[in-house]
This record gives structure tokens, C-alpha cells and sequence, in this order.
């Protein structure tokens, strides 16, 4: 088996607050291959956000901490590394495009200067070629007469096309790791789908390990090939796509794919979930999700289960998984 | 979130437990500064009663004593005689409350009418907007003290000529302010909510958009406070303020001008009072403004 | 679902139309029109949901406004119970304002954040009513029980409450005056996924109970074909399909609906409906294509969709804008 792109083991990261320790990332063990998607869904506080800038060393200081764990890129280990090794690494070896295209660029320089930036820091190319080099780029991520487009300013960009050129810059080194942290979230359906399919062109393109953040299933299951479902901090079911939407295992997957309205499905009453989300400072002991459980045993309040596999290839943190 | 102080887990992370303890001290009461208005205010109020001699007293004998811990002080007069040999604590006590009344009355003023402008530039946007921002604008550019210098100059100077001059010119801050907060405001849904419910201009205006401004009115009214006292002195200082034989703390300064190097304590203490007065206002206001602000608390 | 019935709708837009002026310079100049709401025709049967789909400037926004009355129509004209609002008198648009009320996307700023929950659910009856202070506090309570919440929840301020919590809130309120028309915009859209279907199942049951009709816009198709009974699917400014919801969410006859739900990606991948990607960006309202307003990205465009636009017409029992279905 080749080494996978990135490799993730019982990563912890804990932030103090005022109200408490939070445990925005419990334990989370994954790793994605070339050319593979994992789909990391959760909802508000389920730590996917925290688990991928985790990987890049990025979390909110001086609050948070990675307190233990191991991150390896190519068998590489990053969380030993200094802060300016990490600098190298970000951007030319992990790249991350992140929701809100209004705020990822730069207002007040040119896309062409934004572009060029990456582009000259990675590669040291000057004048004509650097030029080039860019509007290259550009082309890559299909924005129309891309030479004219590098002197555009991002207002006067759609919000779609904005996301085309952060993904542009994303793609510049090219790096060995893509996070896409919900980029499509702030854009229209139709540019959303257009946007999909140009992602997984790149990922062909260059071969790259990407990790998708959503909490959309139907982009998970159109472009992702394994997902993690997250849920205050911790992995509780992983698996290939269709499998774990076929045939989930965890309560917490199953009740989220019944609760979610489907095209075509009977207009029956949807199957809510009870309660709120956690409140990650006043985790219970135990599960995280036995306040609302629909299958919840008296050991689920006590301690919290491992991970255990039920199929091939598919894991689920839940005790009525546990081997009998 | 309940407001309790931090305990964090026995995680052995030394850089961890320094931010909580850093968070935990930004929580604390501003002791100094709220120490010295508290003074300020409860002087200025009980002057008749803490004051140990009459202001106005003169006594030729004594002129220019030192204060009490200098050599040719005496207990008689714990801070100094001024040139006409009335005591200085007295005058410095009777001085605060010229001061006070100055600063509170104006501020009090200049807030009313200037968030009664701001809110309804910003309440009714459009015309009105463009009108009342176009006189804040050209009120904020007219110089205070040359008001107060022309007032002076035809009507002869006063208390009230102090107030009138910068409250005429001080409410313009205010308005500007107020009007940038209800602009945020009104693109909120819940005053759609309140039209949708029926609400006309008066309810919007007073239910809704005017409490959610308190915070920042409080804010920014302490910190011109200090701004006023600072100016109601250099109006003294210039002889446009309060006249004598009032005490005022700029007067007082003005009149130990000459003898900065022989009887510093004439002017020096006086200023120095402004400068305790004025800083702790100031530093009231940043703490009530770390404190309010609508970021830091729980939406 | 059966069609709605064929006694007179409740709300009945006919040829409903909004254009703003884009104003720039110091003295105000015209620049521009931006014709937010063309034409746009739609009815509502009481008790029922009409479901408005669309992308970014199609003018959904923009109806849902001039539904609620906070945007005045440019022309076309607006009934309600038969009678046309715009020639109300004051108690007429009292009893008009009465009837139609709201609930927002963000629940964070739907509610004035200085005002007791109790308070903030009142509001509509302390303007509207002449009840006294024991039957408001009566019917707040009646109120927060429609929506689950707890007696108690009236005495505490909105950010002691999660998002789906503060929802239920800002439907109370939507309720405290009866109204016979709720404008639903995106009331799930900021919530966890896991909230929704909560939110959804009560709107559901409120509208079983009471007998309420919605106005119902979302981004989310799924939840739209899952709450309406019809659906109006609009693109700048315009409806380009109108009809019984299963129809057109599972049989889209307009080539812009079929690639709006072939976009909206389903669970099960073996569910996606075959349509092509769209090319191009989404046109911008102030200057809109002529003739059909999609034909630039249409993919079955042909020569007269460039020029003339095409007038709505019944096929498959459902009302299409389309040259191919004439």
C-alpha cells in the first residue's frame, strides 16, 4: 500500500476559554491517498473546521493547542516542526480555499498580483513568465480571456469567479494536499455544480489528496470517494460514500440522512432529531451524543467507544457496533 | 454563557494557563479610574464641607506659602497659598465643581440633541440623511474655543457661555456616531420585523433603535467628559471661561503663569488635578468600552 | 398532493412589477434600472404553500417584499381576499398588515437583542390590539406553547437561546396576530442540519392547525418540494415555470428548472436526473438579456429565443415561459 498524502493519528486540539476547555478536536484519526476525496461533514462545533487547520498549524492563537497526536504528509511529521518550516509547507505542500470568496482576496490589488504572488514564492519566476505563468493558472480554472482578467480587481468579480481564482492560487505550487473548507456554500446552485466539477478536474489533474468540509451530503455524495462524519470533536462513522449512505451504522449518520427532505420522497413527516447541539465547554462523559440518542444504553453515558469496524472499509464509533 | 472564571484542566501547557490568566484580570474593575472619579464626584458635591477655609479669603501676609511638605510649608495650609494668600486646597476643592457641573451638563446637552439627530438621520435615510449630516459636518469643523472667545468678547464670559459654546459644537461627535450605529441597525431583521408588526417611526425609533445605541452613548459620553474639562480649562486659562472670583482650574493656572519657577505649585497643582481628572475619565471610558462592546458580548 | 382548490386565492399577484433606480454621483443621476420583479403572476390558496425557488437576483427577495408591503409595486397589483391592496384605505392596509406576517433567515438578528422574549412576542399585539396587559401575557403563553418553547422562555432575552430556539421565537411572533399568510424566507438556512427538520415538522403542523399559508423561499430544493404544494421557480425577475410541486420538482418542463434541480445534488447518487452543467455566470439584473432572459445559457436555445420573449403557457397542467413547449 502506498503511503498515503496525509496521515492522521488521535489528533487532539483543546482550546481554554472562559468557559471552560474546549475540545473542539477529540481524537481524530484519518488519512487520505492521492488522488482520493474525503468528505469531513459535521455541523457547527463538530471540529472539522478545527481538525484541518489543525493540519496546517493554523488554529486560533493563543487559546488553542495541538496537545497530542501525529500529522504525517508523505510520512513526513508536522507536528514537530517549527513555525517557519510550517510556513514552507503551507501553500506549497497543503493548500486550503476557504468559504467566504468576498474576503479570501485582497481588495485593493489586481487578481493578476494575487495570482503572480504564489506563483513567483513557489516557483521564483520573474517578468514575462511569471506573467504567464498566471494567466495560466487562470486558464486552468476556465475563467474566460484569462490575459484581460489579470488586471481585474475582485469587485468586479461574481462571487463564483472569485472562488475560481482563490482555487487558482490554491493550485499555484501545485500542493500534495487540497482542503476545501465549504467553498460552494456562498454560491448559486448552478455555479456551485459548474464549481464541483472543476474541482475534480484539478484533482485529476494534478493528483492531489483533497479534503472536502460540508455539511451538504449530496456534494459528498457526488464528489467525495470516503467520508467522516464528525460530531463534537470525534470521528463517529467512516466509510465509502455509498456504503455509509446506503447502510449506516452510527444513529447519529442515520438520523441525520432521515432527517434531511428528499426530492421525490413521500411528503411525510420528516424524522427530526431531538435536542440541541452540544455544548463542547460541558461535554457529557461518555458519547457525546447520548443526550439524543434515539438507541442510547446506560454505557454510552459512561464511557465514550472506540471506533470499530462494521463493514470493509467502514468504521463506527457506537457500542451496538461493539463485537458481540 | 454563564460568566464563571476559568478553571482549566490540569493540562501541563504554561502558555495555555497564561492566556486565562490574562482573561481573567481584563474582567476586573477599573479600581483606579473609577477610585478617582468617585472622588472627583464626591468632592465636587461636599465642597462646602471638605473645604477647610474660604476660597476667596485673601491674605497678603501669606502669599505664596509652599505646600505642607516643602520647606515654609505649614499645616494651615496643606497645599499653599496663591498669590493672594487664599489657600490652594480650598480653591482646588471649590475648583472641581466648576469642572464637574461644566462637564456633565454640557456632555448631557450635546448627548441629547446629538443622538436625537443621529437616530433620526439615521432612521430616515435618503433627504433628510444628506440635510442633518451636512450641518453636523459643518458644525464639527467651527473651532470651540473661537466660539467661546467671540461669546465672551460680545456678551461678556459666564458659566452659561462656556456650556452653550462647546454643547453647540460637541452634540455634532455625537450625532455622527449615533447615525453610524443605526445605519448598522436598520439593516437588521428585527426592525423589518417591527414594521412588519406595525411599528411607525416614533416606536422604532424609541423602542428599538435608541436602547440598542445606550451602549455606545455611555461609551463615548464618558470619554468626551474629560474632552470638556480640558477645554472649560483652557477657556478659563484664556479668560473666556468663568469668571473670577469664582475658583476654576484654568483660571488658576493662568494666574500662576508668571511664577511657574518660583511658586510652581500655583499653577502645577491645579494642572495637576486636570491631568488626574481627565486620565481617569479617559481610561473609564476605554474600560466601559472593552466591556460593551456589542463584540465582545454574547449576541 | 391534489392542485389547489378553484375557489379565489387568498394572495393573487397579477403582473406584479418592481424597478429600482441605481442612482450614483453627488447630485443623484440615474444610471440604471434594475428591473427586479418583471411581470411576475402567482397565486397562493388559502391554508396552502406556494415554494419560490431561484438563484441570486432573481427577485424572490424582492416579491417577498412587496408581499409584505415593505417595497411599494413600480405596477402590476396585489389582492388579497379578492381586494386590491393598493387602493386600501388605512384600516383596510391595517387589517392587511394584520394578515400577512414574516419570519427571516438569521435568527441572531431577527430579534431585538434588548428586549425580554415576552416582550418581543407581544410587540405585534401592544401596536395592533386594545387587549389589556393579562390577555397579552395569556396569549404569549398560548403562543410559546404552539412552538414548544416554555412559559418561562418569556422572561429571558434572546441570546440565552440556541438558533432553532430563537426560529421558534420569531414564529410565535409571526402568529400572535393570526394571520392568514406567513413569508417564510429561508427560516431553516442558518440552522444545524439537524435543527431543521425540527423547524420544518412544526411549520407543518402549524400550518395543519391553524389553517395558515406560506410563502415559502429557500436555496435548499429539497426542503422547498418537501413544504410546498405548489412551486414558482423565478430568474431575473421573472417566473419562468409555475405549477403542482411533485411536477416540477421531479418532471421540470423549463430547461432553467431542469438544470436548477439537477444542481441540487441528491443523497443517493443513483437519484440525479440527467441535465447538463450550466455555462456562464448568472446574468446581472441591470442588464438583463433580451428576448428570453436565459437563452445566453440555455442549452436547447434557438434562433427566436434571442428575440422573443416567450409568454407563459399551460403544459402538463403547469404554467411554462418557454418557446420549446408552444
Amino acid at each position: 500500500m502506498a503511503v498515503p498524502v496525509i496521515d492522521v493519528q488521535d489528533l487532539r486540539t483543546y482550546l481554554v476559554t472562559r468557559w471552560g476547555t474546549v475540545k473542539a478536536v477529540d481524537g481524530v484519526s484519518f488519512s487520505v491517498a492521492e488522488g482520493e476525496t474525503l468528505g469531513l461533514v459535521g455541523e457547527s462545533g463538530s471540529g472539522k473546521s478545527m481538525t484541518c487547520l489543525s493540519l496546517i498549524r493554523l488554529t486560533p492563537r493563543p487559546a488553542s493547542r495541538i496537545v497530542s497526536g501525529r500529522i504525517r504528509l508523505d510520512g513526513d511529521e508536522l507536528t514537530s516542526k517549527s513555525e517557519a518550516e510550517m510556513q514552507k509547507i503551507r501553500g506549497r505542500k497543503i493548500a486550503m480555499i476557504l468559504q467566504d470568496p468576498m474576503s479570501s482576496l485582497n481588495p485593493v490589488y489586481s487578481v493578476g498580483m494575487q495570482v503572480r504572488e504564489p506563483v513567483s514564492l513557489y516557483h521564483g519566476l520573474r517578468g514575462k513568465s511569471l506573467t504567464a505563468r498566471a494567466a495560466a493558472l487562470l486558464a486552468a480554472v476556465r475563467i474566460p480571456a484569462p490575459e484581460t482578467r489579470l488586471r481585474a480587481f475582485p469587485f468586479q468579480m461574481s462571487g463564483g469567479m472569485r472562488q475560481r481564482v482563490v482555487g487558482a492560487m490554491a493550485i499555484a505550487a501545485p500542493p500534495r494536499l487540497l482542503i476545501a473548507d465549504e467553498p460552494t456554500t456562498s454560491l448559486d446552485l448552478t455555479i456551485q455544480a459548474q464549481y464541483l466539477g472543476l474541482l475534480e478536474e484539478l484533482q485529476h489533474q494534478h493528483r492531489l489528496a483533497m479534503i472536502f468540509i460540508t455539511h451538504n451530503l449530496g456534494i459528498v455524495s457526488k464528489i467525495c470517494d470516503r467520508v467522516a462524519v464528525m460530531y463534537a470533536g470525534r470521528i463517529v462513522e467512516m466509510g465509502p460514500v455509498r456504503q455509509i449512505f446506503k447502510t449506516p451504522a452510527h444513529p447519529y449518520t442515520r438520523a441525520l440522512l432521515d432527517s434531511i427532505p428528499r426530492l421525490g420522497a413521500r411528503r411525510e413527516r420528516l424524522t427530526a432529531i431531538d435536542g440541541q447541539p452540544p455544548d463542547l465547554a460541558r461535554l457529557p462523559g461518555g458519547c457525546a451524543f447520548a443526550p439524543r440518542c434515539p438507541k442510547v444504553m446506560d454505557r454510552c453515558r459512561v464511557e465514550a467507544p472506540p471506533a470499530f469496524p462494521v463493514a470493509p472499509g467502514q468504521t463506527s464509533a457506537c457500542w451496538l457496533d461493539a463485537p458481540a | 454563557m454563564p460568566a464563571e472564571p476559568v478553571t482549566p484542566d490540569a493540562l501541563p501547557l504554561p502558555d495555555v494557563q497564561v492566556s486565562a490568566a490574562r482573561e481573567a484580570r481584563g474582567r476586573r474593575l477599573p479600581y483606579f479610574s473609577l477610585g478617582i472619579v468617585t472622588l472627583f464626584v464626591l468632592v465636587a458635591i461636599l465642597a462646602p464641607l471638605l473645604s477647610p477655609a474660604d476660597p476667596a479669603d485673601q491674605s497678603l501676609r501669606n502669599r505664596f506659602k509652599p505646600p505642607v511638605w516643602m520647606e515654609g510649608g505649614t499645616a494651615k495650609h496643606l497645599l499653599g497659598t496663591d498669590r493672594l494668600g487664599r489657600d490652594m486646597l480650598s480653591r482646588i476643592i471649590w475648583g472641581s465643581r466648576v469642572s464637574l457641573a461644566a462637564g456633565v451638563i454640557t456632555v448631557l446637552i450635546a448627548t441629547a440633541f446629538g443622538a436625537a439627530m443621529g437616530l433620526v438621520a439615521g432612521y430616515y435615510g435618503g433627504r433628510v440623511d444628506v440635510v442633518l449630516m451636512r450641518v453636523t459636518d459643518a458644525t464639527m469643523s467651527f473651532p470651540v474655543i473661537l466660539l467661546a472667545l467671540i461669546l465672551a468678547v460680545t456678551v461678556g464670559p459666564s458659566f452659561t457661555n462656556v456650556v452653550v459654546a462647546i454643547a453647540v459644537i460637541l452634540w455634532a461627535r455625537f450625532a455622527r456616531v449615533i447615525r453610524g450605529q443605526v445605519l448598522t441597525l436598520m439593516g437588521l431583521d428585527f426592525i423589518a420585523q417591527a414594521r412588519i408588526a406595525g411599528a411607525g417611526a416614533w416606536r422604532i425609533i424609541t423602542r428599538h433603535l435608541f436602547p440598542n445605541t445606550l451602549n455606545t452613548l455611555v461609551v463615548l459620553l464618558t470619554l468626551q467628559i474629560g474632552y470638556v474639562i480640558i477645554v472649560e480649562a483652557s477657556l478659563s486659562f484664556l479668560g473666556a471661561g468663568i469668571p473670577p472670583p469664582t475658583p476654576a482650574w484654568g483660571s488658576m493656572i493662568a494666574e500662576g503663569r508668571e511664577f511657574v519657577t518660583s511658586a510652581w505649585w500655583v499653577s502645577g497643582l491645579p494642572g495637576l488635578a486636570i491631568l488626574l481628572v481627565v486620565l481617569a475619565f479617559n481610561l473609564l471610558g476605554d474600560w466601559l468600552r472593552d466591556t460593551l462592546d456589542p463584540k465582545l458580548r454574547q449576541l | 398532493m391534489s392542485a389547489p382548490a378553484a375557489t379565489a386565492p387568498l394572495l393573487e399577484a397579477a403582473d406584479l412589477t418592481k424597478h429600482f433606480t441605481v442612482r450614483r454621483g453627488a447630485l443623484g443621476w440615474s444610471t440604471g434600472i434594475v428591473r427586479a420583479v418583471d411581470s411576475v403572476s402567482f397565486r397562493i390558496a388559502a391554508g396552502t404553500t406556494l415554494g419560490l425557488v431561484g438563484e441570486s437576483g432573481c427577485g424572490k427577495t424582492t416579491t417577498s417584499k412587496l408581499v409584505l408591503g415593505l417595497e411599494q409595486p413600480t405596477a402590476g397589483a396585489i389582492r388579497f381576499e379578492g381586494v386590491e391592496v393598493g387602493g386600501l384605505d388605512r384600516s383596510g392596509r391595517r387589517h392587511y398588515r394584520k394578515s400577512v406576517q414574516a419570519v427571516f433567515q438569521d435568527p441572531y438578528a431577527s430579534l431585538d437583542p434588548r428586549m425580554r422574549v415576552g416582550s418581543i412576542i407581544a410587540e405585534p399585539l401592544v401596536i395592533n390590539e386594545r387587549a389589556g396587559a393579562d390577555a397579552r401575557r395569556h396569549r404569549v403563553l398560548e403562543l410559546l406553547d404552539l412552538v414548544s418553547l416554555p412559559g418561562r422562555a418569556g422572561e429571558l432575552f434572546p441570546h440565552e437561546f440556541s438558533g432553532g430556539q430563537r426560529q421558534r421565537i420569531a414564529i410565535a411572533r409571526a402568529l400572535a396576530l393570526s394571520p392568514r399568510l406567513v413569508v417564510l424566507d429561508e427560516p431553516v438556512s442558518a440552522l444545524d442540519v439537524s435543527i431543521r427538520a425540527q423547524i420544518l415538522n412544526l411549520l407543518r403542523d402549524l400550518q395543519r392547525r391553524l389553517g395558515v399559508a406560506y410563502l415559502f423561499i429557500a436555496h435548499d430544493l429539497a426542503a422547498v418540494a418537501h413544504m410546498s404544494h405548489t412551486i414558482a421557480v423565478m430568474y431575473l425577475g421573472q417566473i419562468v415555470e409555475w405549477g403542482d410541486a411533485d411536477a416540477v420538482a421531479l418532471r421540470p418542463t423549463h430547461p432553467y428548472t431542469q438544470a436548477l434541480f439537477a444542481a441540487a445534488l441528491p443523497i443517493d447518487v443513483d437519484d440525479a436526473p440527467e441535465a447538463p452543467t450550466l455555462t456562464g455566470e448568472v446574468p446581472s439584473p441591470l442588464a438583463p438579456p433580451g428576448g428570453c432572459r436565459f437563452h445566453p445559457r440555455c442549452p436547447h436555445a434557438m434562433p427566436r429565443c434571442a428575440t422573443e420573449p416567450p409568454a407563459p403557457r399551460e403544459a402538463d397542467g403547469r404554467l411554462v415561459a418557454c418557446h420549446l413547449y408552444e
